[in-house]
């Protein structure tokens, strides 16, 4: 239970996003803490997949959205101008709702990253993927096959490897969307008992795929509907006794 | 009669207009091959023609199709598959990438023949390149130009968007994510593509009519602002300016060309059946 005052790793102030017309965040001021998971929750089209997407600007690419506000990583501003972003998509990772292997043995998937950075020496570049597919609970079961097609996975598997990859670029963040939506309960629990080792040295946040997934993982959490942020706070009390109405609502399941 | 009766009247009709498109290649190959294939040896693969083309061998006509098609596919590639690339990767729906397609789609309609007077008078003479291979390749180039960059554009979208997306995330620029992943992946589609559009450079007269082919070279082209014979030109000018030519050689000098073409055609047909087993995604 952290109890002291965690450091902000993120934060997003008075942040309002709109694809065309839609207006998809409304005013939305957050902090995100360092060191923990953070979750995301609340009925879809809420705007939750839009904030994981603030922050490592893979927005950008989308035509036609307007941005007010401001986002700081660390502190700085990401979205000043003349911001390198492929750096900052090293320093924030992200996993989406499918497992998405590239074309390539498991391997050439986890260095795919380190080896755009530039990164060539062949024994770092081991080093790397025995790290990475060990925080990511993976390598005892693929130390053998390396170079074999990541297709040949499971799913379960392979959303780990997904989970490898990014971190292979030893990130600061880590953003998951939905990571568990298309598992089974047994790598749901694989992947959700990884995230418990990884929040040790890395932030996380995280859109669950469940409200019972939000409550197993969140250290803190936060409540977003229809594009406005409704609450925060500790983990356990927002699921126990959360402070607004519509919290206790979506909670309690009367209406989803 | 019963609609049983009916249906299976209505499928045998269907297939017979199957078995009707068989036909004509059947003929075609066949008629060729069987009026051809006696003049095929060795002295006509590699022998110049002599006594006024009747006898001998097609040999130059043979080099100067294969020189025809290389530098077409110099020209033509470079420019067709980065086209393409721009458009599927880079391009937004602007005006100027609106002209472009339209520009495209109208060059694939232009008749040969026209071509064959476009480059007559862009190359030949205003750019002063005279009959030559040069402005043969170029002119042949620009007509195999939409069959390349429509293929690839197709190839390059065929690849699942989601790749580029996670290797955004992964820190990838643009052009790092184009060449580490979805460029290999659309290469085979990209390949066929290529061998398509050469193919049928490869087989064109009208083209080449009039900015390279040579009646009748007693040599081997020496550089590209040489002109040279080439296989299709060759077939016309023996089938109609000649007299006295035996039919057979005839034959045999489209069954080469045949065979050259249809081979390429085969292979391209394997590689695309080949790749599309093999694709993970």
């Amino acid at each position: 239970m952290i109890t002291e005052r965690a450091e902000t790793k993120i934060h997003i102030e008075d942040v309002s996003y709109a694809y065309g017309d839609n207006e998809a965040l409304r005013h939305v001021t957050l902090d995100i803490p360092a060191r923990a998971i953070t979750v995301l929750f609340g009925p879809a089209g809420g705007g939750k997949t839009t904030v994981l997407r603030l922050i490592n600007r893979l927005n950008d690419l989308v035509e036609n959205t307007t941005r007010l506000g401001k986002v700081y990583l660390g502190g700085e501003d990401i979205y000043a101008p003349g911001v390198d972003l492929p750096a900052l998509r090293r320093r924030v990772g992200m996993v989406f709702a499918l497992p998405l292997p590239l074309p390539g043995t498991i391997y050439e998937n986890v260095i795919y990253g380190p080896r755009l950075a530039g990164e060539r020496n062949a024994a770092r570049l081991d080093e790397i993927v025995e790290r990475s597919l060990t925080q990511a609970a993976l390598w005892d079961e693929v130390r053998d096959r390396l170079h074999a097609s990541a297709y040949a996975l499971s799913g379960g598997q392979q959303q780990r490897l997904c989970i490898a990859r990014s971190l292979a670029l030893e990130p600061e963040v880590l953003l998951l969307d939905e990571p568990t939506s298309g598992l089974d309960p047994i790598s749901t629990a694989k992947v959700e008992q990884s995230l418990y080792e990884l929040k040790q040295q890395y932030t996380i946040v995280l859109v669950p795929h469940s409200i019972q997934q939000a409550g197993r993982v969140a250290d803190y959490a936060a409540f977003f509907l229809m594009g406005e942020l409704v609450e925060t706070g500790p983990g356990r009390q927002m699921f126990t006794a959360p402070q607004r109405k519509q919290t206790q609502d979506y909670i309690t399941g009367r209406f989803g | 009669m019963s609609r049983y009766r009916m249906q299976r009247l209505g499928f045998g009709l269907l297939t017979a207009m199957a078995l009707i498109v068989v036909l004509p290649i059947l003929a075609v190959v066949g008629i060729v091959v069987v009026r051809g294939i006696g003049a095929i040896n060795w002295e006509f693969l590699t022998a110049m023609p002599r006594e006024g083309m009747t006898a001998g061998g097609i040999m130059p006509a043979i080099v100067g199709t294969l020189l025809l098609t290389l530098g077409t596919a110099l020209a033509a590639i470079p420019v067709g598959v980065g086209g393409a690339i721009y458009l599927a990767e880079y391009a937004r729906d602007t005006w100027l990438t609106r002209a472009i397609r339209l520009a495209i789609v109208n060059l694939a309609g232009v008749p040969s023949v026209v071509y064959g007077l476009f480059g007559l008078s862009l190359f030949v003479l205003f750019l002063n390149m005279g009959t030559s291979i040069l402005a043969g390749s170029l002119t042949l180039a620009i007509m195999t130009l939409p069959i390349i960059i429509s293929t690839a554009e197709e190839a390059l979208r065929a690849v699942p968007v989601e790749f580029r997306t996670v290797s955004e995330s992964l820190g990838g620029t643009r052009w790092q994510g184009i060449r580490n992943v979805v460029l290999p992946q659309a290469l085979p589609g990209i390949i066929t593509g290529m061998i398509l559009g050469l193919l049928r450079a490869a087989g064109e007269t009208a083209p080449i009519l009039f900015t390279v082919a040579a009646f009748y070279l007693p040599r081997l082209p020496r550089s590209p602002f040489d002109q040279t014979m080439a296989l299709p030109y060759h077939l016309f000018v023996i089938s109609t300016q000649v007299p006295g030519m035996p039919s057979e050689i005839q034959y045999g000098t489209a069954l080469v060309l045949l065979a050259l073409v249809l081979s390429l055609n085969v292979v391209a047909t394997i590689m695309r059946r080949h790749f599309r087993k093999r694709r993970q995604w």
